[in-house]
């Protein structure tokens, strides 16, 4: 179990435009993120010596950023293979780097061109490797595919609607009207959600998330550090990574998954909240993954906010809105926002304990939760501020 | 036989046996000669006993439907555009494993949880032959 609680804190915070098409590359976009991380913090570039990023082939690796950011000499700089899933991993990796003293000033960011260059949503290669080759030729092929049978099990165990998807797209959208880096800022209603375009039974389009152009990074360092720094700190109270049983061969694969109306969040909750030492009643502010609108109630279940089975209900009543009881997705999420791969749900967090999150900021928001992934493997952190 | 212009798979040294018992439309699997579970997808070792002893065997082709989609929108589109709606299933098998697959010879609305469905083997090249799932007869 995380067992550095409020020993490291994220000072800063940095990100791109969000877009459909950047016209830069994605090397622009990461240094770019990471510059504003640290002069958001106010770190000098050259105290910088550590990086961590995630990709899906998709990005460019942490050395390149150290090296078109000309640090003098970066002592940590760590790729993880990786999805959403690894969004708040590499945040854990920053720190524990730090407290292993492998590094003392650490980058996370994650960047791409997510709509205008390898789109993840995509497809992929007519040669099916590996255990793809169990799932492709069934023309089982593309993330909505996947997540679609996890949640039309939720609906065959637990009698889970479409209404009750349609809230969570509906909540996010809500929230991304009041910012002005969303890339969808058109205000839904349940109506909308319920006549958009079917793609793959039981998902429509509103429940998908979005595919974007950017990057976001945060800089991770010690808390007797950050407290010098420009900002009011975010520490770092608990955090947790895994999964199950049967993760399966890629982030794809859940052939062998054992019940696929649950996903990681169910095994991490433990770690989660004993290493932060709070519990889901505590949570002020909830950034949940949300590449999926099923995905959400996946980890509000797996995590406790509600018994198994009960995400649909508990999101259908307004629970989830900004003036609920568990704001969620205050920047409008995967779905509304962007899809950085979640590292902007960790962004928003912290923009909220900061209370800088203007015309979206939650009143008095003390401790969040921020979570990463969606199937079989995932990653979660509670920042307080 | 024409081109044909889908994912196919490409068999690999744990694959090769099963792919070839599809072509000749038998469902192979593997079964631990040591604990005796079956597993798939093909592998060398027993994820439950770590054994690399295995026997291929015969599966009766005989399941239930876990859960299943339905493919509105086709991915890639000029590959999936003349097949969609399309089912997509997971499938457990009598012999205990899962495998995921399509639903033919029925309508996608037809399909239901628990379903019992029965191998229906497409030669799609002269190589491979993809194992689908139809609703079982006689049931
Ligand atoms: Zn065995």
């Amino acid at each position: 179990m995380w067992s550095l609680r409020d020993r490291h804190c994220i000072a800063g915070i940095g990100f791109t435009e969000y877009s459909k098409a950047s016209g830069r590359t994605v090397l622009d976009l990461a240094s770019s993120a990471c510059l504003a991380a640290a002069e958001d913090a106010g770190v000098a570039v050259e105290a910088i010596d550590g990086i961590v990023s995630f990709h899906f082939n998709d990005s460019v690796p942490a050395i390149a950023v150290a090296t078109q950011l000309g640090l003098p000499a970066a002592r940590y700089a760590i790729d993880i293979a990786g999805g959403g899933n690894a969004a708040n991993l590499i945040v854990l990796q920053a720190a524990a780097a730090i407290e292993a003293g492998l590094a003392e000033t650490v980058l996370c960011y994650r960047a791409m061109n997510g709509r205008s260059g390898f789109r993840l949503g995509g497809g992929r290669e007519l040669s099916a490797h590996g255990v793809t080759q169990y799932t492709a030729p069934f023309g089982w092929i593309t993330y909505p595919q996947a997540m679609a049978m996890w949640c039309r099990r939720h609906m065959i165990e637990y009698g889970t609607t479409s209404e009750q998807l349609g809230a969570v797209a509906v909540t996010c959208r809500a929230n991304a009207v009041l910012n002005a880096r969303a890339m969808q800022r058109q205000p839904i209603g349940l109506d909308d959600y319920l006549a958009s375009r079917p793609i793959v039974d039981p998902f429509r389009m509103l429940d998908i998330c979005l595919e974007s152009d950017g990057a976001c990074a945060v800089l991770v360092t010690r808390a007797d550090r950050a407290r010098d720094l420009r900002h009011r700190p975010v520490y770092i109270m608990g955090g947790a990574y895994g999964g199950g049983p049967n993760q399966g061969e890629d982030l794809f694969d859940a052939i062998r998954w054992p019940d696929h109306s649950h996903n990681y969040a169910r095994y991490i909750a433990a770690d989660l909240w004993g290493s932060a030492g709070v519990g889901p009643t505590d949570v002020d502010v909830a950034e949940i993954y949300d590449c999926f609108t099923y995905s959400v109630l996946m980890q509000l279940e797996g995590l406790g906010f509600c018994k198994e089975g009960e995400g649909g209900p508990f999101v259908a009543d307004g629970r989830i809105a900004r003036d609920g009881a568990l704001p969620i997705n205050t920047h409008g999420g995967l779905l509304s926002e962007a899809y950085i791969h979640g590292l902007n749900h960790v962004v928003e967090a912290v923009s909220q304990l900061r209370g800088h999150a203007g015309p979206r900021q939650i009143p008095d928001a003390e401790i969040a939760l921020t979570t990463a992934g969606a199937m079989t493997c995932g990653s979660a952190m509670v920042l307080r501020r | 036989m024409t081109a044909y212009g889908k994912p196919l798979p490409v068999p690999d040294a744990d694959s090769r046996h099963f792919w070839a018992g599809c072509r000749s439309h038998r469902l192979l699997l593997q079964r631990c000669r040591s604990c005796g579970t079956h597993r798939f997808p093909a592998g060398a070792l027993c994820p439950a006993c770590r054994s690399r002893e295995a026997d291929w065997i015969e599966s009766r082709g005989r399941g239930t439907v876990f859960s299943w989609i339905t493919v509105r929108h086709p991915v890639p589109r000029d590959v999936y555009a003349a097949d969609v709606p399309y089912v997509v299933a997971l499938v457990d098998l009598e012999e205990g494993v899962r495998m995921a697959t399509n639903i033919v010879g029925c309508a996608p609305e037809e399909v239901t949880a628990g379903m019992p469905v029965e191998v229906a083997f497409e030669d799609v090249t002269a190589e491979i032959s993809l194992p689908r799932f139809r609703p079982a007869a006689g049931r």
